[in-house]
């Protein structure tokens, strides 16, 4: 463990796809920590490069046409990018554990439940069959599943959606991981169903002490669930922040364009504020802020020159040529 | 305001099979199953404006909305439309009006035919209804893209070319291209981008307003609705629980389960989120298939009593103009007793 309480530091992560429309850069030089029993959320749209930043980290990028082009992830002090592949097979699922968006894509069809959670501890742990039986059975009820004895003999589609989730969840932390990645947990959930499920990994990692790396598109999920927020646009990161500090002083133009144009329930009817145009086509980036042709407050320099990573404050970051002021129109002051 | 389309106890049941002399054969405890996903809707949409229907997956909200336009047959019911029953008119009459009623799609990538070009998918309707042809079609079609705000050069295109927010627009200049009054919108925006979702909105708000349209609008986002709809009404298994203007279901729901779904709906303010209280409903949406008898919420409701597994509750005016299906509210009882009134808890008030 490195002294300064960091389990995961991530430097100048670069990861890239080769395609016949030419090199994707889709995640391109980012750098984030993540503190022991602490939760990230990164967020940004389709393309942000969110979900291959957390596939670099696990290694799981389809090589090729991927290619993690350079840059460190330091675990617990050790470069998981250095590892030999038996190496990272042990962590992956031991130490580092994943949830994705739809539960029934991650689950073996033709397995029980019992069968597929039960082999996880007899890797990793090396539990005997009766060992890692008692354990399935005593995960699936920590994360809330009636009658977990009986119904642990299921088939993955005899379950619902949250339900499924739920067993993922199971499965996911059945080796107390100390790194639990979920890659948009909620999203093909009903809201009561994604209460429960937020709920459920905020209780877990209270009594666990696992830090949380939360992929998603729902800025209301990152306000309720994190310590620090990441947002990403373009395979960079455009702001970082303590998580309370991102929504009271936003320092970057497209974190103040996507907070203001999600409906707040709380709100008076009125127009909704729009980011005018597209997502940027990652593999044809033009010069300057990749942002540039959707900003508001687009300078000419936005459009020549790369735009600096400005710190705003101790913890607060934002990529762009006008960071300081846009901090402080926020109501922020720059340290 | 009058009403643009009048639904009345309308139904929709799939028949899933079972129960008949064969099955029986092979298994003697077999029943007959059916799926209720519209049990009885019974429902105003008024002139030029946005009714919000909300709900969780399987509530049937897709099927009433498909139902509406006999995109679904429904089994029994009316849906009352400038005078005419569309549910019961044959094919060909249906087509007369089918003209003033229009669908956009949730998924945009499934809804557009990928072998056709842009002008092809926006100018079949016209052609489809004879209103235009040639050079004025075309004319037709490229007015349509820019009232969607995409280029008229993109006429020649194929859906691949676009983004899921540009293909959604295709599929509203398509809905728009033989000027309906009504549009049901279903999902249109769940499989957009936070930032693709506004422009949606903001466009079917503007759209509105320049075409006298009317919508339902269909969807599980909660905030979405809120910021559309004029009125919402809140569905559960197949039926209606509440109705009432945007404002009040959100300030002053009556319904456990609309206080439940509201409460579910993460806020974008983490100082909101640190301090509120949630109503956890418990387990899933029971299946549709021989759903709870009685209230079919009771199976989730923190306050449902024994008469709630027996009642079938029906919507009634609380207040003026919102309605509720609960037996324990009523107009002289609007709130369930020992429980508070006001918004779903946790909301700032």
């Amino acid at each position: 463990m490195s002294s300064d309480g960091n389990l995961l530091e991530v430097k100048n992560l670069r990861t890239y796809f080769e395609t016949d429309d030419g090199l994707v850069k889709a995640v391109d030089g980012i750098s984030f920590q993540l503190k022991r029993g602490e939760t990230l959320g990164i967020v940004g749209e389709s393309g942000s490069g969110k979900s291959v930043t957390n596939l670099s980290i696990i290694r799981l990028i389809p090589e090729p046409p991927g290619k993690i082009a350079g840059g460190e992830v330091i675990f617990n002090g050790t470069d998981l990018l250095l590892l030999p592949n038996d190496a990272i097979r042990k962590i992956r699922g031991r130490r580092i554990a994943m949830i994705f968006q739809d539960p029934m894509t991650s689950l073996n069809p033709y397995m029980k439940i019992s069968r597929q959670l039960m082999e996880m501890t007899e890797l990793h742990l090396g539990h005997t069959k009766a060992q890692a039986r008692t354990h399935a059975i005593r995960m699936l009820e920590t994360v809330g599943i009636p009658d977990a004895q009986a119904r642990a003999d299921s088939y993955p589609h005899e379950f619902s959606g949250g339900m499924r989730q739920r067993v993922m969840i199971a499965m996911a932390l059945s080796c107390e991981p100390e790194l639990l990645i979920a890659d948009e947990p909620t999203t093909a959930l009903d809201v009561t169903i994604q209460a429960q499920i937020l709920e459920l990994i905020k209780k877990l990692k209270r009594e666990t002490g696992t830090s949380v790396i939360l992929i998603t598109h729902d800025l209301g999920v990152v306000a309720g669930m994190t310590d620090h927020v990441i947002v990403m646009y373009a395979g960079k990161i455009f702001e970082q922040a303590r998580t309370n500090e991102l929504f009271a002083r936003p320092g970057n133009p497209y974190t103040k364009g996507l907070l203001r144009s999600v409906p707040d329930p709380t709100d008076e009817q009125g127009k909704l504020y729009q980011i005018p145009g597209l997502p940027p086509d990652v593999a044809h980036l033009k010069p300057g802020c990749p942002f540039a042709p959707r900003c508001d407050r687009v300078q000419d320099v936005c459009k020549r020159e790369f735009p600096p990573f400005v710190q705003l404050n101790a913890d607060h970051y934002s990529l762009c040529h006008f960071a300081q002021e846009v901090y402080s129109e926020s109501g922020g002051t720059p340290a | 305001m009058s009403a643009l389309l009048s639904i009345k106890d309308l139904k929709v049941h799939f028949d899933l099979g079972g129960g008949g002399p064969l099955d029986k054969l092979f298994n003697a405890n077999s029943v007959k199953r059916v799926v209720k996903a519209v049990d009885g809707v019974s429902l105003d949409i008024l002139e030029k404006e946005t009714l919000g229907l909300v709900g969780e997956s399987g509530c049937g909200k897709s099927t009433l909305g498909r139902a509406i336009l006999r995109l679904t047959e429904p089994t029994a019911g009316q849906v009352l439309y400038r005078d005419r029953d569309l549910a019961h008119l044959s094919q060909r009459q249906l087509r007369e009006h089918r003209r003033h009623l229009q669908i956009i799609f949730q998924d945009p990538y499934a809804s557009l035919n990928p072998r056709m070009t842009v002008g092809q998918i926006v100018g079949e309707p016209l052609q489809t209804y004879g209103l235009a042809r040639g050079r004025e079609a075309e004319q037709r079609v490229q007015e349509l893209l820019e009232t969607v705000g995409l280029s008229k050069r993109f006429i020649k295109r194929y859906p691949h070319e676009f983004s899921g927010g540009q293909r959604q627009r295709i599929g509203i200049a398509r809905a728009l291209a033989v000027d309906p009054d009504f549009i049901v919108a279903d999902e249109p925006i769940s499989a957009l981008d936070v930032s693709i979702q506004a422009q949606i909105m903001n466009l079917l708000e503007k759209l509105r307003r320049e075409k006298n349209l009317t919508y339902l609008f269909i969807s599980h986002d909660l905030r979405a609705i809120r910021h559309v709809s004029d009125r919402v009404a809140v569905m559960y298994l197949g039926k209606l629980v509440e109705i009432a203007d945007a404002k009040t279901i959100y300030d002053e729901p009556l319904m456990p389960y609309t206080k439940a779904l509201i409460s579910a709906v993460p806020v974008p303010d983490p100082q909101v989120e640190a301090s509120r209280q949630r109503i956890m409903l418990e387990g899933d949406v029971p299946s549709p298939i021989n759903p709870p008898s009685g209230c079919r919420f009771h199976t989730r409701c923190p306050y449902a009593i024994d008469a709630c597994k027996e009642v079938v509750p029906q919507l009634v005016e609380i207040k003026p103009a919102h309605f509720a299906a609960c037996i324990r509210i009523s107009p002289a009882q609007p709130h369930i007793e020992g429980v508070a009134p006001g918004a779903a808890p946790g909301l700032p008030q």
